[in-house]
Formats: C-alpha cells, structure tokens, sequence
C-alpha cells in the first residue's frame, strides 16, 4: 500500500500534486465561503437557447485561451528553458488579422460574413501568428538570445503594431459565426471555447503520439548540446517550438476576438503573458527546461483561473485582481524554490531520524 | 629597445566597445538630425527637453543596468515607481510636508528591493518570476490606492515648476530678441548625480567589481570569495532603491499620480540599459552606456514625432525595431569574439 503511494508520487503523476491541492484548497476554501459558488444551472441565453451557467462553468470556459497558450507555451519552457512573454501581444496582432481579413473580404465581396471568410481569416491569423513565432524562435535559437529578452522585443511593440493593422481602429465583427465560437452554438450547453480546448489537447495528444517530438524536445531542453551529439537538431527544435506556440496565440486570438465581437488592442488577453507562465509553473513543469507535462499546464491554468473567479466572487475590483494574485504566486513560488523544499526534506528526515531512534529505544527497553 | 618601451594597445573591452558604438550612433543620429530638421534639433533646450522628461527613466535605468551586470533581472521598476508616485501624491495631500513624502518614497523602493532580492537570492527563484510578480502587486497596489488620477495642489505643483536651473549661455535668441536661457529641471541634477554615484560604485567600488564578477562566472566569483548571494541581494536593493528616488523624480515632473503612470517604463529601461551596451547574460556593462542608450532611444522618439510619423503606433514600434537591432548586434559582436578567443 505504501509502496503503491510512493510509486503514485514518484511517477510523472507526482507532477501534478501542486495543481491538484490548489484546486482541492480553493474548493475547500470556496465551500466555507459561499456553497452556492458550485451551483451550475440551466439558462436561456439571448438566442433562446438551452446554455450551463454557473461559477464553474465561467471557470473553466475563461480559462480557454489561457489553457490553449499554457500548451504552447509549456513546449517552449520545455525546449528553451525560458518563456515567451509576447504572446498577449502577439494574440493582440493575430486577432487584429482576423478582423481585417473578414473586413476586407466583406468590403470586396460586398456581402456579410460567411463561414468561408472567417476561415481563411483564422488561417491568416495563423500563418501571421507563427511568423512571429518564427521571429521569436530565429532569435532565441540561431542567435542564442534568453528567451524573455528576444520576446522582450514583441512584448514592447506588438500591441502597437496591431494597433496599427487597424490603423488605430476597434473595429467590431458582428455574425451569428463569430458568436457561436466566442460563445456557444446552438442546441450545445457546453461554451464552444471549451470545445476548443478540448480539441487542442487531443490534437497535441495525437501530435506526440505519432511523432518523437516529446522526447526530442525534452533531450533538447535537459541537455542541448548532448541532444545535438546524438543528432537531434536542437536549433530546429526550439524554432519548431515557438512556432507551434504561434498557431495557439493565433486560436487564443481569435477566441478572444470571438467572445467580444470586436478587437480591441489595449485590453485583448491583457497580463495572459504572466498568467501562462504561472500555469507552466504551477503545472508542476520546471522553468528551466526538460521534462514537462501538458496536463500539467491545463490544470495549471484552471487553477489561475478559479482563483480570478474566487476573487471576483468576492468583490474584488478587476484591477485590483493582480495585486492579490501576485501574493499567491509568490507563496506558490517560495514553497516551490529549490532552498525551501530542502529545508522541508532535512525537517522531514530528521523526523523520520528521531521516529526511528526512538523507536530503536523502544525495541531496547 | 626595452620592451618597457612598447606600448601595447590594449585591445577594447566588450563593455567599451559596446558603449562605443552607442555613443558613436547616438552622435551620428542627433548630427543627422540637425542637419535634416533643424529646428528645434539646433537647440540646445533640445537635449534639455529630453532629459527633463526623462529623468525618472535614466535613475531606473541606471538600477536596472547593476541588476543586469549582476546577471539578474528586474521588471518590476516601472510598477514600482508608479506606486510610488501614487502614493507620494496622496500621502502630501494628506499630510502637506514634502520631505516625509520623499521619505515614503525611499522607503517603498527599499521595501521592494529588500523583499525581491532576498526572495531571488537566497530562496533561489527565477528573478523574472519574482519581478513579474512584484510587477502584478504595484501596479494592483496602486490601483488599490486609487483608480482616479490623483493631483497635487496647484500652488505646490507652480512652485516645484518653479524650481528650475536657468543657463543662461546654452540659451537661444528668441525672435523678439529676448535671450531664453535653456532650462533643466531639479530632476535631471538627480538623475545626473545618481549616474555619477553609480559609476563611481562600479568602477571603484569593491561591491560594484563584485557585480561584475558574479554577471561573468558565478561559480569563478565564488571561488574568488566573493559572497555571491549578499553580492546579488545587494543589486536588487540599490535598484529598488533608484526607482523609489525615480517615482518621486516622476512626481515632481509630472505632479499627478495616475494609475498608467510609467507604463511600460521596465521595457524602456532595459531597452537603454541593452542599447548601452549592457549584457543581458550578465558581467558587462557600464553606466554611461546606459545614459546615452537613454539618449538614443529618447532622441529616435523625438526624431520619429518630428519626421511627422506621430501616429501613436510608431512611438513603440521604432523602440521594438531599436531593440532588436541592438540585441542582435550584441549577439554579433560576442558571438564574433567568442570565435576569436578559441
């Protein structure tokens, strides 16, 4: 039994054991605050149709784009060793492309949008998106630049250059379309963006299944130089890496433009950048690089997101939010840190030593 | 012929060389400049202008360039100085007396310097984590204090405007004959002085050397004997401690605290400090490089809104453009050097 449980913890499982217990305390926390905060119920949303909502629901459908980031965004922590801090900006430049594409194939066909516009503008976004990804990637490994510092670059100006593509516009996407991936579509209780997510894992599932791209990218981040003796190549790793966080920012961006209808530079996925990382990191997978888990980064980030939702919950400002949530993180990141969990170890050691010292006695007397 | 005759070039150093060629691209680029618009290029109320509006940007930049030689990193400034001109601005609406505001500023730099640097130090965390966090919690915290913009009186805001430094002969004639004297606000002596103090630190100092030889090799500088974790500690007090004298630098330039005040002002800084040759993996770098990075991304501003390209994209656009140029230019001239050495 208690080898089982040893077993249990030492496995990739063990991994999940933060995210698992910050879902199960803020559970615990919520139910001595407020019971109803679970209640899920049946509504009608304005279209007339038969929707969930509830506290849960609003939980786990806000933490979309920042579930479908945290994948990405765990395979570049993984292969670099750092994380890309551009991708709130980057989702800002991606969900302006959408907008501009369908707006420009309005004007140029003079009809409303149609489900083959909105596509071919996803796709835009798309390859938009993974060409900044690409950008990102070509300097953190070719040029060999710390990850954070090349982002650093989009991170300062891409608001601005999306800001730009609208020439300085929000302009807004109104179609029954847009509304269903934003929000839900009709006849289905379950918000369309969770379907998303749910797609995106599978496919990431089904992509490290017929590829050796886990243990590659894992080589590459444990040791790069070694992974590169044994013939991976590690500067196509990390490119293809940032890459495929590309085609995420590019879904979180349109998901984001969905929701609201419109574009908005300033605000879409404003702070993502900070939350996803936090996901990675409550996920159990270390910023440094090497192994990693993706489930890990989903839980992670519901967790952020439940916490949000709690301090909403208790009527705490949206601007407020981050101060409460930067003292988290930092409590999160100190029982994390290398020198606390030594000294817990030592502690636990020691009263492991003293139980059997006395029980040793014990046998003795 | 004694050999103690010949003198040997040294060849430059990476940090010289770097600082170099900032300075020379900052000369080129203001001499272009002048050349091309003229105007108010041939003033020298120009520079003026740049560095009173700047001043708070060049005593963080100046903090962040030691964390960055101690290989760390520190986002959080920009927050940091918001919050504390936010509350400088309340506190003086509160009580009236200056000087405690300025204590209050210093002591919430500290504060945050104290805390971050021990939690980066000896809890061994990712300093961007820790940073970003301290980040999140100014700018919540200021937010907390106050979501409208907050003012200080008139009469204190006409005579902080009135504290002003007049030079006469650095002046311009105006057109109605009246020689305007070029003037520089209380701030940028500030800002002057804390660069002067940090260079003398990192020259002579022995902590200053220290930071550079826990940038260059941890594991060297340990050896050497060098207390890496109070050495790194150190670093992220004294930049905590220059973004507190910056918020209250920012508050006497602007005189209202607002919660977008310094926006974006950490990238600013690291993009000055990079610009000025600082390296980002730690060990090279120099203070003066640092001023003149500030100079230079200031000046490309000043150009980008003279040139008439003043929409509000560009402004962030060219300091993004700026930054890869010189990241990339770093990674060139290292890069090159590495080779060289093997």
């Amino acid at each position: 039994m208690k080898n089982n449980f040893k077993r249990f913890f030492s496995s990739g499982l063990g991994q999940l054991t933060i995210p698992i217990i910050s879902i199960c305390l803020l559970i615990i926390f919520n139910l001595i605050r407020d019971p109803s905060f679970f209640s899920i119920s049946i509504a009608h949303n304005n279209d007339g149709n038969m929707v969930l909502a509830g506290n849960l629901i609003s939980i786990i459908n806000g933490a979309s784009e920042l579930a479908i980031l945290a994948m990405g965004m765990t395979l570049v922590t993984a292969a670099c060793g750092g994380q890309d801090i551009s991708v709130g900006a980057a989702a800002a430049i991606a969900g302006s492309v959408f907008v501009k594409i369908i707006k420009m194939c309005m004007f140029d066909f003079n009809s409303d949008i149609k489900a083959g516009y909105i596509i071919l503008a996803f796709l835009a976004a798309c390859v938009v998106a993974m060409l900044f990804g690409a950008f990102n990637g070509t300097l953190v490994a070719v040029f060999k630049i710390q990850p954070m510092i090349a982002t650093l670059i989009l991170f300062t100006c891409g608001r601005s250059i999306a800001y730009w593509i609208n020439g300085g516009a929000t302009p807004t996407v109104s179609s029954p379309i847009i509304t269903a991936i934003g929000g839900f579509i009709p006849g289905v209780p379950i918000p369309t963006p969770v379907i998303i997510v749910v797609v995106m894992a599978v496919l990431f599932k089904l992509l490290f299944h017929f590829t050796s791209l886990e243990l590659f990218t894992q080589s590459v981040g444990i040791n790069g130089n070694a992974a590169r003796l044994n013939g991976i190549n590690s500067t196509f790793i990390k490119l293809l890496s940032f890459i495929i966080l590309g085609i995420c920012v590019a879904v979180a961006g349109t998901i984001g433009v969905s929701r609201l209808g419109l574009i908005n530079h300033e605000t879409l996925l404003i702070d993502i950048e900070m939350d996803t990382i936090l996901a990675v990191a409550i996920g159990g997978n270390s910023l440094g690089g090497g192994k990693f888990k993706i489930g890990g980064s989903i839980l992670g980030a519901y967790v952020i997101q439940m916490l949000t939702i709690t301090l909403y919950a208790m009527k705490v400002s949206s601007t407020d939010v981050k101060a409460y949530k930067a003292v988290v993180i930092i409590l999160l990141v100190v029982i994390g840190s290398p020198v606390v969990k030594k000294y817990f170890g030592r502690m636990v050691s020691k009263a492991k030593a003293n139980r059997s010292e006395k029980k040793a006695k014990g046998a003795v007397e | 012929m004694s050999k103690a005759k010949l003198k040997v070039r040294e060849p430059l150093t990476d940090t010289q060389l770097l600082m170099t060629i900032t300075i020379c691209i900052f000369i080129v680029m203001y001499g272009l400049a002048m050349l091309i618009f003229g105007g108010g290029f041939l003033r020298t109320q120009q520079i003026f202008d740049i560095l009173n509006d700047n001043a708070s940007l060049i005593i963080v930049s100046c903090g962040l360039t030691i964390v960055m030689i101690g290989g760390g990193i520190d986002i959080s400034v920009g927050a940091v100085t918001s919050l504390v001109v936010m509350s400088c601005v309340m506190f003086y609406n509160r009580t009236g007396n200056m000087v405690l505001a300025a204590l209050l500023a210093i002591g919430i730099g500290l504060a945050f310097g104290l805390i971050q640097g021990a939690l980066i130090s000896f809890l061994d965390i990712q300093p961007f984590i820790v940073t970003l966090a301290g980040m999140f919690f100014a700018r919540g915290m200021t937010t907390i204090l106050s979501v409208n913009p907050q003012k200080l009186p008139t009469e204190t805001m006409d005579k902080l405007a009135g504290i002003k430094i007049e030079i006469p002969w650095l002046g311009y004639v105006a057109n109605n004959g009246n020689v305007i004297p070029a003037r520089m606000e209380i701030g940028v002596v500030v800002a002057l002085l804390v660069v002067i103090a940090v260079f003398v630190l990192l020259q002579f100092g022995s902590l200053g050397r220290n930071f550079y030889a826990i940038g260059g090799n941890q594991t060297s500088a340990l050896m050497l004997g060098i207390n890496v974790k109070k050495t790194r500690f150190m670093s992220y007090v004294i930049c905590g401690l220059l973004s507190g004298i910056s918020g209250f630098v920012f508050m006497m330039h602007t005189g209202a605290g607002n919660a977008t005040n310094a926006a974006g002002m950490e990238m600013n800084a690291i993009a000055s400090s990079i610009i000025g040759g600082t390296l980002l993996t730690g060990g090279v770098g120099n203070v003066i490089g640092t001023f003149f990075g500030t100079l230079t991304l200031k000046t490309i501003s000043k150009i980008v809104v003279t040139s008439g390209l003043n929409d509000p994209w560009w402004q962030s656009i060219t300091t993004g453009g700026m930054l890869c140029f010189f990241i990339l230019l770093q990674s060139i001239v290292l890069g090159r050097r590495a080779k060289k050495k093997k």
